[in-house]
């Protein structure tokens, strides 16, 4: 009895892999140090030296290296552990590549064009010189618009599918929203220019209708991060709320909407930040203009997007300032997704709610 | 009928009403606002079914959840004690497909009838959760005051500081929490928290408070906390509370009800109702028995 109460362990055998023993900590390091030397120094030695190759041979032999040296010390699990870990370091890198590379490009040469002009001034009545100040007032009244357009319906469209849609209106709305997330952009700018042709006649071009177009983007996305976060809104604490005998309306409003407002916001952030450098329906709905124009209701309005392509598609006869000009439009636009960005994680980061 | 009452200001004929239909002597008080002592509702279920579409989870039960006692539900896990609960307050019907056939009535009135409002069901019979859920976005005065703010009762702060430090009184938390009612309710204790729930339960004045679980989640020095809370809270209110714990059954509740259910899929029911002392001493039932003495469940 007493035996059988304490199994005896003392005849199996622990079969733990503890190796024979651990590289370094600077082994990997040292490794890929090692391999880029080697190589660089094959490569110079036939003179086909460049860094790209350098960096693609120099993982190859880093990982076979690593593999073997850590096979011998450590063992199969830890070497193949090592080299998994290399390869998905090496993914991540090449992934990163395109971005960096294009980050780097339109720094590159957006730079020379940027200038205490270029920020100040309009294009009217200049050749070659001017600014693009019209393009950038006009890409943040038309994106305004177009939020203030999309987030009220995109958000309450995201209520309506999780707290009262049911059954079968639900799915085909869901079915519509994934439909229209994919439309192509310049069909969104045709529907503006032939929604606002009826009213005002052919060849009519508002600041507006540019918006109009873009909340057709821009709605679906809207709705899409919406209703991710409002289903993340535990179900406790809606029910906590009737419990309090609350009204269904004052639980969204009152609860609902306050615990998921960092992710809403979030979510229109992001939005923006997709919509903001569209230029197709801008093309056929706000139209080209050299001149500044606040009035969204009144007249063609000049946008960052449109200003690029417009500046390389027709350069003038100073051809080297204007293709500088388009790409400081592009910094300019890619500085202004970043800056909603980080304040997309700044709002994220103030207003999130621990949900448990 | 519900609808239209406000809590405790329901009218004097209704209060003697229901006295005739439970056969006690109209002990009817003026309707005036929350004060110890004042008796409470009772609750009454007639051969209740509830569903979940087309799964049926509770079959055909009657009881009477008295005023001023600690009813306990019972029984194993699935038998479909937390959904008759949430039926009581028509919490049930919250869940999409959910159905309930019979009649819940509170002091005579159906709660389930036509043109009843389910809010106004809910402001009279509150519900303490098995997780605490306090609100993440709002203060612990505001948990507190959640019930008056949601009500669009317009109430003065003066008021609304005299209900939140009589609520947090009530749930035994004031002397915690007094120094900081504007820190977040999350930063409470799970123990804390619960309570800081039942206070803000309290807060609206209901006059049943249905507990599902409320320890279920907490450590055995908050569940004594609590439980003592429940057992001064019955003063004033009807309170019934589904427990896994048989002891928290034995040690906090009057009445006690043992649920079951016969296999999986099948609906559950009422075995019997009887007051604490003979379910736990000498149950009708076998399977009461069977239950209550850790033989089965």
């Amino acid at each position: 009895m007493e035996s059988a109460s304490h199994p005896v362990h003392a005849g199996s055998v622990l079969k733990l892999d503890r190796g024979t023993g651990s590289l370094p900590g600077w082994a990997t390091w040292a490794v890929l140090g090692g391999s880029a030397a080697v190589v660089a120094t094959i490569l110079l030695a036939t003179g086909a030296f460049t860094v790209a190759l350098t960096l693609v041979f120099g993982t190859m032999l880093s990982a076979i290296v690593l593999y073997a040296w850590s096979r011998a010390v450590e063992g199969p699990r830890r070497a193949m552990d090592r080299t998994m870990t290399l390869w998905i370091a090496a993914a991540f890198g090449l992934a990163m590549i395109p971005l960096f590379s294009l980050v780097f490009e339109v720094a590159k040469r957006g730079i020379p064009g940027l200038s205490a002009e270029f920020f100040t001034s309009d294009a009217r009545g200049v050749v070659g010189g001017g600014g693009a100040a019209h393009a950038i007032v006009g890409t943040l009244v038309i994106t305004a618009v177009a939020t203030v357009i999309s987030v009220p319906i995109g958000i309450m469209a995201a209520i309506y599918l999780n707290e009262y849609g049911t059954g079968r209106l639900r799915r085909a709305l869901t079915f519509f929203v994934d439909v229209m997330t994919g439309i192509p952009s310049i069909v969104a700018g045709l529907f503006a220019y032939a929604l606002f042709e009826l009213f005002f006649g052919p060849g009519i071009r508002l600041g507006v209708m540019g918006s109009v177009a873009l909340s057709v983007l821009m709605i679906p996305i809207v709705i899409r991060s919406a209703e991710e976060v409002l289903k993340i809104v535990p179900n406790h604490l809606r029910e906590a709320a009737y419990a309090l005998g609350t009204p269904k309306w004052k639980v969204i409003a009152r609860i609902v909407l306050p615990t998921a407002f960092a992710g809403l916001i979030t979510g229109v952030m992001i939005a923006i930040a997709r919509i903001v450098g569209e230029t197709a329906p801008l093309l056929v709905t706000t139209g080209v203009v050299d001149s500044m124009n606040t009035d969204p209701f009144n007249g063609r309005m000049q946008n960052l997007a449109v200003y690029a392509y417009n500046e390389y598609r027709s350069p003038g006869v100073m051809k080297q300032a204007s293709y500088d000009k388009a790409w400081a439009a592009a910094l300019t636009l890619i500085a202004i997704v970043m800056i909603l960005n980080v304040a997309a994680r700044l709002v994220y980061r103030r207003y999130k709610t621990e949900i448990r | 009928m519900l609808g239209a009452a406000t809590k405790r200001s329901a009218p004097e004929e209704s209060k003697g009403e229901m006295a005739d239909s439970r056969g006690v002597t109209a002990t009817s008080t003026e309707p005036v606002t929350a004060v110890a002592g004042q008796p409470a509702k009772t609750i009454e279920a007639r051969d209740v079914s509830l569903f979940y579409g087309d799964f049926q989870a509770v079959e055909g039960v009657s009881m009477t959840i008295e005023p001023n006692k600690v009813t306990a539900l019972i029984g194993s896990s699935g038998c479909g004690k937390t959904t008759f609960l949430r039926s009581l307050n028509r919490m049930h019907e919250l869940t999409p497909g959910a159905r309930v056939e019979g009649g819940i009535t509170l002091d005579g009135e159906d709660v389930y009838a036509p043109g009843v409002d389910p809010v106004a069901v809910r402001r009279l019979i509150g519900m303490v959760f098995q997780q605490p859920n306090p609100f993440p976005t709002m203060s612990i005065y505001d948990n507190v005051a959640a019930g008056l703010n949601l009500n669009a009762k317009r109430v003065s702060k003066t008021q609304k500081d005299a209900v939140v430090e009589r609520s947090l009184r009530g749930a035994h938390l004031w002397d915690e929490v007094k120094d900081r009612l504007e820190k977040p309710g999350g930063s409470l204790s799970g123990g804390q928290q619960q309570r800081l729930c039942i206070a803000r339960a309290i807060a609206v004045e209901p006059e049943v408070l249905l507990m599902d679980e409320p320890c279920s989640a907490l450590d055995p020095v908050a569940t004594l906390a609590i439980e003592d809370l429940i057992g001064e809270l019955k003063s004033r209110y009807t309170i019934a509370i589904v427990t896994h714990n048989m002891q928290q059954a034995a040690r906090a509740s009057d009445v006690t009800a043992f649920f079951n259910i016969e296999g999986t899929g099948r609906p559950g029911h009422l075995v019997e109702v009887g007051p604490t002392q003979e379910i736990f001493t000498k149950p009708g039932k076998q399977e009461t028995e069977d239950y209550v003495s850790g033989r089965f469940g």
